[in-house]
């Protein structure tokens, strides 16, 4: 009796939860679900409000039609993201593999200086410096560049991504690398053939940090890129929603804020324990 | 392969080869990453420094004033008042952030059925960027091609369409909404993380003990996760204080600038107003309050005594 009483109610809790779970996760995804949705109302609809989120007067791709006629059309834009989002990639993995070798492997002189002062750059917010960078990227004839830019995401991506990567390095036994040097590997060929296999979940996991810290970067886009045509897509549809091409066609912001969203979705529902893992290293340490 | 590792450091001096000369490669290795971080961020933090002593005109020369901008930031009425609002934010949105994400923290620490898709699910704000969810919620509070206000007219719940984002509390209250949906996930992570790391024996010890769930909850969970609570704490206080996009995004620091964060006082000044030597006076007072605060992070994230 007392048994089943207890078997019922634990039934009872386990579907109270559930119920809280599903609830909470609707409220996550709805206004996601809801604009990717709304972006495939037809122009008229979309200026409407989106009762119900799907379309009711036909399935159109108009809007995606529509956000290209704005100023320089949406692939340049896009284009500029992709650019500057995978160069972040390239270069934040090549930077910070190297110098996490360099800190994991070597003993020289300053070492622990440098790893200190590349870590706290951490603490300095970067919102705090953003017109000395203007003036440095002037200088050295790199202002209004996607080049740049780049420069600059790759700098806020190091003091995370090379503390990824020496604990990657640490990780790896000596003994291996032992074995290799007893076999004729040197330093550049240890690094590639026997170390990159050994570190390459740290590598995924800067990467992506890398990507989406790009990506969505936001501030310093605004005030380094002036020139219409280096536009990333952040910009380009804060300008768009600002009314600064005219009147607001929400059904515009609407695709262009699924094209800006998606790719970071798919990228985490692939890589999503890389990314996880990310956090937690930053979380324990 | 010794030539290799010879020609990567030619000018080493003789006494270096050997374990010296593979030694000093390693500054190799680290060089690309020093040269960024000293050009794009030590020459530009030396900068903002010296430029804060200066009047600095985008156009024309500048020149020398010593203090006089952090003279005139005491009088900056309206530098201060951002101050106060990014600060009253600070306090609302943090504790807004953890009074969501710790319940459902403590929701997917259990394992059961499903726990991977309601993770996933509360994570999925956090990696879309801060623009993308400023975009997507300036259209949901639009007054007219929105969904709240329409929403809430069709329920009947108001008489008319309001506009949310006309007046300053609700305006500030939508904001509030859209960052916690945006960044409650990810605190819930690193919450998890500290709820993880806590010894399920020592639970189920209290709770032989007698010890119910709200005085293991204070006596074990709480004590045990110091470090995870303030890493937690300090991620959103920091990432608060630098709120930008969004107020820029969705409100333009209206209605009548109300709602100007420091950063976007500082955005406003040096790159509308291009006034580079006041600005950077402001962002040396930001600067000063974001290391204060890092001190106050290293402190609370110091390790507990007695273990390693």
């Amino acid at each position: 009796m007392a048994q089943a009483r207890s078997r019922s109610s634990r039934l009872r809790l386990g579907i109270a939860e559930h119920a809280t779970g599903m609830i909470a996760s609707v409220l996550f995804l709805a206004p996601i679900v809801w604009t990717v949705l709304s972006a495939f109302k037809p122009s008229q609809e979309a200026r409407l409000p989106p009762l119900p989120p799907w379309p009711t007067t036909g399935f159109s791709v108009e809007n995606y039609g529509t956000l290209n006629t704005f100023g320089d059309g949406l692939w340049l834009p896009a284009q500029n993201s992709i650019y500057v989002s995978t160069m972040t990639v390239v270069f934040s993995v090549i930077v910070s593999v190297l110098a996490g070798y360099g800190f994991s492997r070597f003993r020289f002189p300053f070492k622990d200086l440098l790893f200190v002062v590349i870590l706290s750059t951490i603490m300095i917010p970067f919102q705090s410096i953003l017109t000395p960078i203007f003036l440095v990227l002037t200088k050295i004839g790199l202002h209004n560049t996607l080049t740049g830019l780049v420069c600059v995401y790759v700098t806020l991506q190091l003091p995370f991504s090379i503390f990824m990567m020496r604990n990657a390095f640490d990780a790896v036994p000596r003994e291996i690398e032992e074995a290799a040097r007893m076999d004729g590997a040197n330093n550049v060929t240890m690094l590639i053939r026997v170390m990159l296999p050994l570190v390459w979940p740290g590598i995924v996991t800067i990467a992506l940090f890398a990507f989406l810290g790009a990506w969505n970067e936001f501030l310093a886009a605004l005030v380094l890129m002036t020139d219409q045509s280096k536009f990333t897509l952040p910009i380009m549809m804060t300008a768009l929603q600002s009314g600064r091409f005219g009147a607001i066609d929400w059904g515009a912001v609407q695709a262009g804020v699924t094209v800006m969203m998606v790719p970071c979705l798919i990228l985490f529902l692939l890589l999503q324990r890389f990314y996880i893992r990310g956090l937690m290293a930053g979380a324990v340490k | 392969m010794t030539t290799i590792a010879a020609t990567s450091a030619p000018a080493r001096p003789r006494k270096l080869v050997g374990a010296g000369r593979r030694q000093w490669v390693g500054l190799l290795y680290v060089a690309p990453a020093v040269a960024l971080v000293v050009v794009f961020f030590i020459i530009p933090l030396g900068m903002t420094a010296w430029m804060s002593l200066h009047n600095w005109p985008l156009m024309g020369e500048h020149s020398f004033i010593g203090l006089a901008n952090y003279w005139a930031i005491l009088r900056d009425t309206r530098f201060w008042n951002a101050l106060r609002f990014t600060g009253w934010y600070t306090l609302v949105v943090t504790i807004a952030i953890f009074a969501v994400a710790f319940p459902l923290a403590l929701f997917i620490e259990r394992p059961r059925r499903l726990t991977g898709f309601y993770r996933t699910s509360f994570f999925m704000p956090a990696v879309i960027g801060f623009a993308s969810a400023s975009l997507l919620w300036s259209w949901l509070l639009n007054v007219d091609s929105g969904l709240f206000s329409p929403a809430a007219f069709d329920l009947g719940l108001t008489e008319k369409k309001v506009n949310l984002l006309a007046t300053f509390q609700p305006a500030f209250w939508s904001i509030i909404a859209m960052v916690v949906w945006k960044v409650a996930g990810f605190t819930m992570i690193i919450l998890m993380t500290g709820l993880q790391s806590i010894p399920s024996e020592l639970q189920e010890a209290a709770m032989i003990d007698g010890a119910g769930p709200f005085a293991r909850f204070r006596a074990i969970t709480l004590p045990l996760m110091r470090r995870t609570l303030a890493l937690a704490l300090i991620l959103s206080v920091a990432g608060s204080i630098l709120a930008f996009d969004q107020f820029y995004i969705i409100l333009r620091g209206g209605p009548r600038n109300q709602t100007l964060t420091a950063v976007y006082w500082i955005f406003n000044q040096s790159f509308v107003s291009f006034k580079l030597g006041y600005g950077a006076a402001l962002s040396m007072i930001l600067l000063a309050i974001l290391v204060a605060l890092s001190m106050v992070q290293l402190w609370l994230l110091r390790k507990p005594e007695g273990v390693d």
